[in-house]
């Protein structure tokens, strides 16, 4: 296997706090990684680095074989890193269809002048994309709610949503930041599935999670982060018989 | 009583292109504009000084919306980083520059005199009485052409990515939308609407002076805007045709009651707006017309 993604000595600090402190790990194409580690770890701003939210102070990330260190948030998107956020945000007033159609890459019936004076290729771009999005609403089940607004919907179908309009963008590797937290056991191992189906699609999943049983039984490799760097990786079974892992999220034996 | 009524749905056309205007940056795009005013006076005092020069008037009034269009651009660079609270202050403080510029660069703008002589089409042809009708009916098409365009954007993908740039722009841009074109392209459009608004409104009144474009135009926009229904283009335009009529229909207190002074009774019409205002959101908190989510469409299954 190939890596995707590859990020060297990342550093990123708050108000002279080093929360990264030199991370470097990759992510294998066509896995599903598990990112884990204590509370103030780094896992979020690692994340928040990665998509373009912050810029880091040094270091490299490398995503399908392009420097995107400084990439604009949006170009990421169009070249098939994709994210969603730990609260599941949404746009309070759109209905989880609007959701999902905004999704959609490279739309040419965005522009002004289309939408203003009709086009022929807007027209089918739309078309085609609604299609999708009606597909995808039926697959995580959230047909019967299209044209609710999202803050009408349940937490767990939230997060559903968030997986769906990642989906819309035809993403090759997915940065999910705790797609779990909040939802009930059953919604979690539908969730699971979802992920594992579209892994088999050929989409490269990596996600932050503090379920350890769902870690251990949807990721491989497991990477653990602690203040800010990585501390090891490995298969979930070897990560957490690692003594140091243990250390790391005990705070350190008495 | 009749030209009384053509006159002020003259007016309320008017003011129906600035709430098009205003719904579409604020309810599209979520930006308060409370520059609208000045946007107002740039179209108005473009199209009537370019067309006094004796440039025709389509010429005139499509310069109005051009020099608009500009100014909106030039607003949103020169607000890019501010949102909220802090956009409203500047672009308030853009509609004072205009009207202060208007005022004293007297040999431009004639300063408090105003620019009278404004050209008025076909008003010698058609008397008075058929002038105004034929200037509602121009009004009113105008008017019409707009809000089915607003509509038309409003449902567009376009309108979509908008609405999602209201509700969050930072998750906007992590949907991969370049926020910036995406506002300053609608600024640009509603300010050249702002900016068609002013145009016929000066040649309609043919004469016009800053104290046509104080703040408290802006204010009685957002007003119709908020009370017709943010974020929906009928609303909007309904809003300003009902406050129009409210503010004509409160001028005649006076007569109902001989008592009051003229100052005050246009302290009461002001307090009965605002009260109107206060009845209309506590009935119906979204406006009249409140903004709705377009269904997906219904396709047969798909296997």
């Amino acid at each position: 296997m190939k890596p995707l993604l590859q990020v060297k000595n990342l550093e990123r600090g708050f108000y002279g706090v080093r929360v990264l402190n030199g991370v470097a790990l990759e992510v294998m194409d066509g896995s599903i990684t598990g990112l884990i580690g204590p509370n103030g770890a780094g896992k979020s701003t690692f994340f928040n680095c990665i998509s373009g939210l912050y810029m880091p102070d040094k270091g490299s990330v490398n995503f399908a074989g392009r420097d995107i260190t400084r990439a604009s948030p949006q170009d990421r998107m169009e070249s098939g890193l994709v994210r969603t956020f730990q609260l599941a945000r949404g746009f309070p007033k759109l209905s989880v269809f609007q959701h999902l159609m905004l999704y959609g890459q490279n739309h040419p019936g965005e522009s002004l002048v289309a939408s203003l004076a009709g086009s022929k290729a807007g027209q089918k771009h739309e078309e085609k994309l609604a299609e999708e999005a009606l597909s995808i609403a039926r697959r995580l089940r959230l047909s019967h709610v299209i044209d609710n607004p999202v803050t009408a919907l349940s937490g767990g179908q939230k997060k559903l949503v968030e997986i769906g309009r990642a989906l819309m963008a035809k993403p090759r590797l997915v940065l999910l930041d705790e797609p779990m937290a909040g939802v009930n056991p059953t919604l979690t191992a539908e969730i699971a599935d979802h992920l594992r189906s579209l892994n088999a699609e050929g989409v490269t999943i990596c996600l932050i999670e503090h379920d350890m049983k769902l870690i251990g039984s949807l990721c491989d490799p497991v990477i653990v982060m602690a203040e800010g760097r990585k501390l090891t990786e490995g298969s979930f079974e070897a990560v957490v018989a690692d003594e140091r892992v243990q250390e790391a999220y005990l705070g350190g034996r008495h | 009583m009749l030209s009384y009524l053509i006159f002020t749905l003259t007016l309320g056309g008017i003011y129906g292109l600035l709430a098009l205007s205003l719904n579409l940056i604020w309810g599209g795009v979520g930006m308060v504009n409370l520059g609208l005013a000045g946007f107002f006076a740039v179209g108005a005092y473009v199209s009537a000084l370019v067309s006094i020069a004796g440039m025709p008037l389509p010429l005139a009034m499509l310069l109005a919306c051009v020099i608009g269009a500009m100014a909106g651009v030039i607003a949103t660079f020169a607000t890019i980083r501010l949102r909220g609270d802090y956009l409203a202050i500047v672009t308030l403080g853009f509609a004072e520059v205009v009207r202060m510029v208007a005022l004293n660069e007297r040999w431009l703008t004639r300063g408090s005199d105003g620019v009278s002589g404004i050209p008025a089409p076909f008003r010698a042809e058609l008397g008075i009485n058929g002038f105004n009708m034929f200037y509602l009916g121009l009004v009113s098409i105008i008017v019409l052409a707009v809000f089915l365009t607003m509509r038309r954007l409003d449902g567009s993908p376009f309108g979509r990515v908008l609405k999602a740039i209201r509700e969050d722009q930072e998750l906007a841009t992590f949907a991969g939308k370049y926020v910036t074109r995406f506002k300053m392209q609608t600024f640009a459009l509603s300010a050249a609407i702002a900016g068609l608004a002013g145009a016929l409104y000066g040649h309609f009144q043919t004469y016009i002076s800053p104290d046509h474009f104080q703040p408290l135009i802006t204010i009685y926009i957002f007003l119709a805007v908020t009370a017709g229904g943010v974020g929906r283009p009928l609303g909007g335009l309904a809003g300003a045709y009902l406050v129009v009529f409210f503010l004509e229909a409160t001028r005649f207190l006076g007569e109902l009651f001989p008592g009051l002074q003229p100052g005050q009774v246009a302290a009461v019409r002001e307090i009965l707006v605002g009260v109107a205002l206060l009845g209309v959101l506590h009935l119906r908190p979204q406006g009249i017309l409140p903004e709705h989510i377009a269904p997906a469409p219904k396709t047969e299954t798909t296997p």
